[in-house]
């Protein structure tokens, strides 16, 4: 009877513990975005904000000269991407592997050197690569001229073919901590009898990173394509310190975080406009929610995990 | 304790003291762009003010130039900006004014000392209300490095030929880079390349106005020409100006590396003090010897008044002194290159500024074709011609191709140009 009547009591503490972070996660996070995506679907004629539907996005898509940049953005952004993919998380992952081998010396120094471009700020390292580069006072030539190679010296930043690839690596030399960090953690946990197992088999060297290790880092180095995708697009200060807002030369270098922020904070004589600047915002939500869904729904759960 | 009880009176009595001034005066705040002139609106021309008018005074808060602009209209929108305004030129300002956060200034006394011209950058566009007090002008040209002119037995050109013989010369001699001026800030080719030797081939006003009415395009002769002239440039740049930033292009002038510096006549006082050799100035090249010649007297910057300020007395009174032949004196000598635009005679010191006013008797002025009007829109001419004139110098370009592009997307927005 006395059990029977028993209702578990309702356990406050959960709510009270998750409040705090979910406040403070919705006030910063979750209303400025539905602010944003709202802010799309209205336009400013005479100072009132009417409501004119996707209005707003078939300009973006539609208006030859709106969906031009956009696209050059967009085509900008990825091989941003691209070469971050190709070029950072394959270093990342060799230098965490040289990292966790038990016969390098200094390997803390390594980790520490490789990883503190990662702490520096963006305007820093976009002004001293800018420094680095310049034809006029960068080192860049000269190291080149010293060893007879000055004919392949080009103002890399200046030249339309040249300065997103060059950017992209500034990028990559600052970042390639982050995946050498987060696969040197992953490797550091495979169990040694796990390869003691292997080493019995008659697998050692490479073969055992190829057949043993990689597998079991493929998680991780799931999280860090994908880490690597949303902080790609949405990336804006490298770019914006280098190359300033215009992102030159000629938009060679415009990705949707600088077009973004030229229409919603305006430039020079150009007023700002808010609404189609969140259009733009909202493009780049989609984009980065499709590519994220991508990978959690038709990717991760597809991923084996080994349990030790 | 002892020492405690004398630091606590001493503590009391200056907090009573700045009581006793705030209860009297009245403190003006300005907003700014100009925070290259903080030490001279300090030093010089706020106590010349605060010494004539007891009871006012007045501070200087300026921010990063970058940034002025959205500082500005959020703090005007939260309420929180200065009484005293600095005004960007024509429609950054007016949209201030027509939001009623710029005050009608049109019954100011010294509104009477400024030209209509002077005073056409704030205006409304029917010129019935005027809303800030006119500071300065700056006017283009090109500063060459006199010692090295001299060193290479040239003259400062006159005519077109003349000064693309004397670059060609320095090329040769090969001591000196021809002309610094690089094309990775893009500003530059617009403002120093396109509106500095432009006006010479739309012949100023004229052909700028008729851009506004509708009458000439972005794609007749007279506005690709001086596309064609940048296309010339190239080959007297230094080695990879593709990459070279402005600061690049000061310093190269400035260390005696460059011989010719395309320039605003801002760059004066920067100058002065970098530069250990003597300079000279000359104005854009005409076609041919005895052409009449235009240059780009642009309007620059003024002074208005936040209409929301609590004190609006003390700011008319702030506003009445910068219109005065007195204010202009100052100014235009503490800031050489900013030429004051009252029209009272003002007597100059610096050579280099006395040699670049000296063109407005010879020349007739106009202003930045771009400013006025045509940069309302999306896509903004201004920004446009940045991009276009950069192409144009790095040969990435051909002129007609970017003077067609500059006029469709002009012709997308703009009425008269449809």
């Amino acid at each position: 009877m006395a059990l029977g009547s028993y209702k578990r009591p309702v356990r406050w503490h959960i709510a009270v513990f998750l409040a705090p972070a979910v406040a403070i996660y919705t006030a910063i996070m979750i209303l400025p975005l539905f602010g944003t995506l709202q802010l799309a679907l209205f336009t400013t004629v005479d100072r009132e904000l009417v409501f004119v539907g996707l209005d707003n996005f078939r300009t973006l898509f539609g208006d030859v000269r709106w969906s031009d940049s956009f696209w050059n953005a967009l085509v900008n952004n990825t091989w941003f991407f691209i070469i971050h993919m190709l070029v950072q998380n394959p270093i990342g992952i060799l230098l965490a592997a040289l990292l966790s081998s038990p016969r390098l010396r200094m390997s803390a120094f390594y980790r520490t050197a490789i990883f503190i471009p990662t702490i520096l700020s963006f305007v820093i390292v976009g002004f001293a690569w800018k420094l680095i580069l310049s034809p006029i006072w960068g080192i860049a030539p000269g190291i080149l001229d010293a060893v007879g190679l000055k004919s392949l010296f080009a103002p890399w930043l200046g030249k339309e073919e040249y300065a997103l690839t060059t950017l992209a690596l500034i990028s990559v030399w600052q970042f390639v901590g982050i995946p050498m960090m987060l696969i040197y953690a992953a490797l550091l946990s495979i169990p040694d009898e796990i390869l003691e197992a292997a080493e019995c088999d008659g697998l050692s060297g490479m073969a055992q990173f190829w057949k043993i290790k990689l597998p079991l880092i493929l998680p991780s180095i799931g999280i860090i394509s994908i880490l690597t995708f949303v902080g790609n697009f949405n990336a804006f200060d490298l770019i914006y310190s280098a190359q300033g807002a215009l992102a030159g030369p000629d938009f060679a270098t415009d990705v949707l975080g600088t077009f973004l922020y030229r229409t919603f904070f305006g430039f020079q004589l150009q007023l700002g406009d808010p609404n189609m600047g969140s259009t733009i915002a909202s493009a780049m939500f989609l984009i980065i929610l499709v590519g994220v869904s991508i990978y959690l729904f038709g990717i991760q759960t597809r991923l084996r995990r080994y349990q030790f | 304790m002892k020492k405690s009880a004398l630091m606590l009176a001493l503590l009391g009595s200056t907090v009573m003291g700045a009581g006793l001034a705030h209860a009297e005066d009245v403190t003006l705040t300005i907003e700014s762009w100009r925070n290259d002139d903080l030490s001279i609106w300090q030093e010089k021309i706020i106590p010349a003010f605060e010494a004539a008018n007891p009871g006012i005074k007045v501070q200087f808060t300026p921010s990063a130039p970058a940034e002025y602009n959205a500082v500005l209209n959020s703090k005007l929108d939260a309420g929180s900006a200065g009484d005293l305004i600095t005004c960007r030129p024509f429609d950054a300002s007016l949209a201030l004014y027509d939001k009623g956060q710029l005050a009608d200034l049109s019954g100011l006394g010294a509104m009477a000392n400024f030209s209509d011209v002077a005073k056409s950058a704030w205006q409304t566009d029917d010129g019935s209300a005027t809303f800030c007090v006119p500071m300065a002008s700056v006017i283009h040209g090109f500063i060459y490095n006199k010692d090295a002119f001299e060193e290479l037995g040239i003259e400062a050109p006159a005519t077109e030929a003349e000064f693309f013989a004397a670059l060609d010369k320095i090329k040769e001699d090969g001591t000196y880079i021809p002309m610094a001026m690089g094309t990775n800030d893009q500003w530059e080719a617009a403002t120093m390349g396109y509106n500095n030797v432009g006006p010479n081939y739309w012949k100023g006003e004229e052909g700028r106005l008729a851009l506004i009415k509708g009458e000439q395009k972005l794609t007749d002769d007279q506005w690709i020409a001086p596309f064609r002239q940048l296309a010339k440039w190239k080959d007297y740049l230094g080695d990879g100006f593709e990459a070279q930033t402005y600061p690049d292009s000061q310093n190269l002038f400035t260390l005696g590396r460059a011989a010719v510096y395309p320039a605003g006549s801002w760059e004066i006082s920067g100058f002065n003090t970098q530069a250990d050799f003597a300079m000279g100035a000359f104005a854009p090249p005409v076609a041919n010897g005895g052409d009449e010649c235009y240059i780009s007297d642009h309007t620059d910057i003024a002074i208005g008044m936040n209409a929301a300020s609590e004190n609006a007395e003390a700011a008319k009174t702030f506003l009445e002194w910068v219109g005065s032949a007195e204010f202009a004196t100052l100014y235009a000598n503490s800031l050489p290159g900013f030429f004051s635009l009252n029209s009272a005679q003002i007597e100059m010191e610096d050579p280099l500024a006395q040699e670049f006013v000296s063109w407005r008797q010879k020349c007739n002025s106009t202003i930045r074709s771009t400013y006025q009007i045509l940069s309302r829109g999306t896509p903004n001419l201004e920004n446009e011609t940045w991009n276009a004139s950069a192409n144009v110098i790095k040969g990435t370009e051909t002129p007609e191709a970017a003077a067609e592009r500059l006029q469709s997307g002009l012709a997308s927005w703009y009425d008269p140009q449809k």
